[in-house]
């Protein structure tokens, strides 16, 4: 720290009103007075590289240890693959990863089909804490959404019908 | 072992998947005891957060005894009842050496704006979380912290997140005595920040949120007044009118992406996905706070853009802080507030779930059925 100010030396009036305790970050984040030494820590342990791993690109490396979820794979993988290219800072990174997620959805249930599993997805969807504890709401919109597909297949039959009735003319 | 296994948007599942392994040197594995559902997994569970992937296990509150250590693990041992702090932090890097273990810069290869977090997508580090039987628990010296003796682990689950969370908007606030703290959002976490911002010397604790039986939940639990804003029309105004028509000294933002009460950023934010998130209640505690305020941000957004008042900020002069909250800093004088009876964290679990029903327990938490405030997750190898 002595040597910072004679590296200012040439700016007339450097630090003069530094107030230290003017920190409107603190208590959130305790000073220990190498923040300006950059990228210099002792770095643990590297977690050997071993499954696909993305990092962003505005940094150089993979992190000290990483989690090992999901590496990518398939259609959504290689979309993921793509939106590594761009930085945090580019919609051109979010978007796409966004409709990798999307992606991965649909390659979930074909690897539950191969798998011989049908997903059930109302037991996913947690249907019976709906049903134990908003029986009403859940039979109301069970209600609506039937009203609306019989009101829908009710006005294409009849709209085929007058299709019909005009070319009878 | 058992595991929840994420699907898709909205559909979860309980699945058999393989035992966590040591990867590191520094990796604990941890036999889950308690594991909580938190109001940031609903981001992953809406499918919100960019990079969440089928297949991943959620969790990021949890308990559990220590199975196995690796080579460099000197803090905790086999045997040992740990509360895990839902940051993944080296204790090395220069934000963890600032004490900001949320900011850590060797947690998360996949993004440098957030550290990693357990059970958070792969955005978030890509590591499986704690809503299942086994969890690798990296950085193990830095962490996992035993829990006291004699407290209730119902206690120390809500130590590795909620806790913390509800004191740091608190304590980010910069609450003065006698200032008026407005904190929007009635969930785990505002409920949390109400009850700190008591400690920290408020005049006066405002809790708003739409959902009747959380507002009288957070009336009693954090002596506070509690309004639903369905009911009286403009927020701005009626905190203007609460307030002498000036505003509150401090707004915290206990919501986060998921707000409701405007039909714009609920269309933009969470249908069409076209911002990070519906950033209503942080738009209103910019409108709602004094001139030269503070505004505390805990609610999560997403890594894209918002919509909200920036001008507003500029012209009232106010402050705005925000951070994941920094779980390791604030432990030790949280548990001393939970060891000497002035906080109560377990009095916030309302629902206590085997781990199998994972599905069922996402919804109603989602959904806020049967009045769920918190819903902790009991796995079967628990045992106690
Ligand atoms: N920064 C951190 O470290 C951290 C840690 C934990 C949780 N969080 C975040 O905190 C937020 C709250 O978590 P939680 O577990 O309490 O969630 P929750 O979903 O249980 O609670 C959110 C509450 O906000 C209410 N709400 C919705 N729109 C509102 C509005 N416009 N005004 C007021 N209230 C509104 C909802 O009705 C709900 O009761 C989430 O965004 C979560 O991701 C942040
Ligand atoms: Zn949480
Ligand atoms: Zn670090």
């Amino acid at each position: 720290m002595e040597t910072t100010p004679n590296k200012y030396a040439h700016i007339i009036g450097w630090g003069i009103d530094a107030d230290p305790k003017n920190d409107p970050t603190y208590p959130m984040r305790n000073r220990a007075g190498e923040e300006e030494k950059g990228y210099t820590w002792t770095r643990p342990t590297q977690q050997p590289v071993n499954i696909e791993v993305h990092h962003s690109i505005e940094r150089p490396n993979v992190t000290a240890v990483f989690g090992t979820a999901v590496p990518p794979s398939g259609l959504s993988g290689m979309i993921r693959r793509l939106a590594f290219k761009k930085s945090e800072n580019d919609y051109g990174h979010w978007l796409p990863l966004i409709l990798a997620d999307r992606v991965n959805v649909v390659e979930g249930i074909i690897e539950d089909i191969k798998n011989g599993k049908f997903p059930n997805i109302p037991a996913e969807k947690g249907m019976k804490a709906e049903w134990q504890h908003n029986r009403g709401g859940l039979l109301r919109q069970l209600a609506v959404t039937a009203i609306i597909g019989y009101g829908i297949v009710a006005y294409f039959r009849a709209k085929k019908r007058r299709e019909q009735e005009d070319y009878d003319y | 072992m058992l595991a929840m296994n994420y699907r898709g948007p909205l559909r979860v599942r309980i699945d058999q998947k393989p035992m966590p392994e040591i990867l590191h040197p520094q990796d604990a594995i941890v036999r889950v005891t308690r594991s909580c559902i938190c109001g940031s997994d609903l981001h992953l569970y809406n499918g919100s957060v960019p990079d969440t992937r089928v297949g991943m296990t959620f969790g990021h509150e949890f308990t559990g005894i220590v199975e196995e250590v690796g080579s460099e693990v000197t803090k905790v041992k086999v045997g040992d009842h740990v509360l895990v702090p839902f940051n993944i932090a080296c204790g090395q890097c220069v934000f963890c050496k600032q004490e900001l273990y949320g900011n850590c810069h060797e947690s998360n290869p996949q993004a440098t704006a957030v550290g990693g977090i357990f059970g958070y997508s792969h955005t978030a580090g890509g590591y499986n979380g704690g809503q299942a039987e086994y969890v690798r628990v990296p950085y193990a010296n830095v962490g996992p912290t035993v829990i006291p003796e004699g407290m209730d682990p119902d206690d120390a689950v809500l130590l590795t997140d909620v806790v913390p969370t509800g004191y740091q908007a608190a304590e980010m606030g910069g609450i003065q005595p006698g200032d008026t703290v407005v904190v929007f959002g009635a969930g785990p976490v505002g409920i949390m920040a109400a009850k700190c911002s008591w400690l920290f010397g408020a005049g006066r604790v405002i809790i708003i949120d739409e959902v009747e039986y959380r507002l009288e939940f957070a009336k009693n639990y954090a002596q506070c007044e509690a309004y639903n804003f369905r009911e009286f029309g403009d927020p701005a105004v009626f905190i203007k009118k609460q307030t002498d028509w000036l505003g509150a000294d401090v707004c915290i933002d206990a919501v986060g992406a998921e707000a409701t009460g405007n039909a714009l950023q609920t269309i933009t934010g969470r249908k069409l996905l076209i911002q990070a998130g519906s950033a209503t209640a942080l738009h209103w505690a910019i409108n709602c706070v004094k001139k030269g305020g503070i505004v505390s941000i805990v609610g999560v957004y997403g890594p894209t853009d918002n919509l909200v008042p920036i001008g507003n900020v500029l012209n009232k002069g106010i402050t705005i802080r925000a951070n994941q909250a920094s779980v390791k800093r604030l432990l030790p004088r949280l548990i001393e507030h939970v060891q000497n009876g002035i906080l109560n964290p377990k009095g916030l679990i309302t629902h206590r779930i085997p781990l199998e029903e994972v599905s069922d327990a996402y919804r109603m938490f989602s959904e806020k059925l049967d009045n769920c405030i918190k819903p902790v997750l009991i796995p079967p190898s628990a045992r106690i």
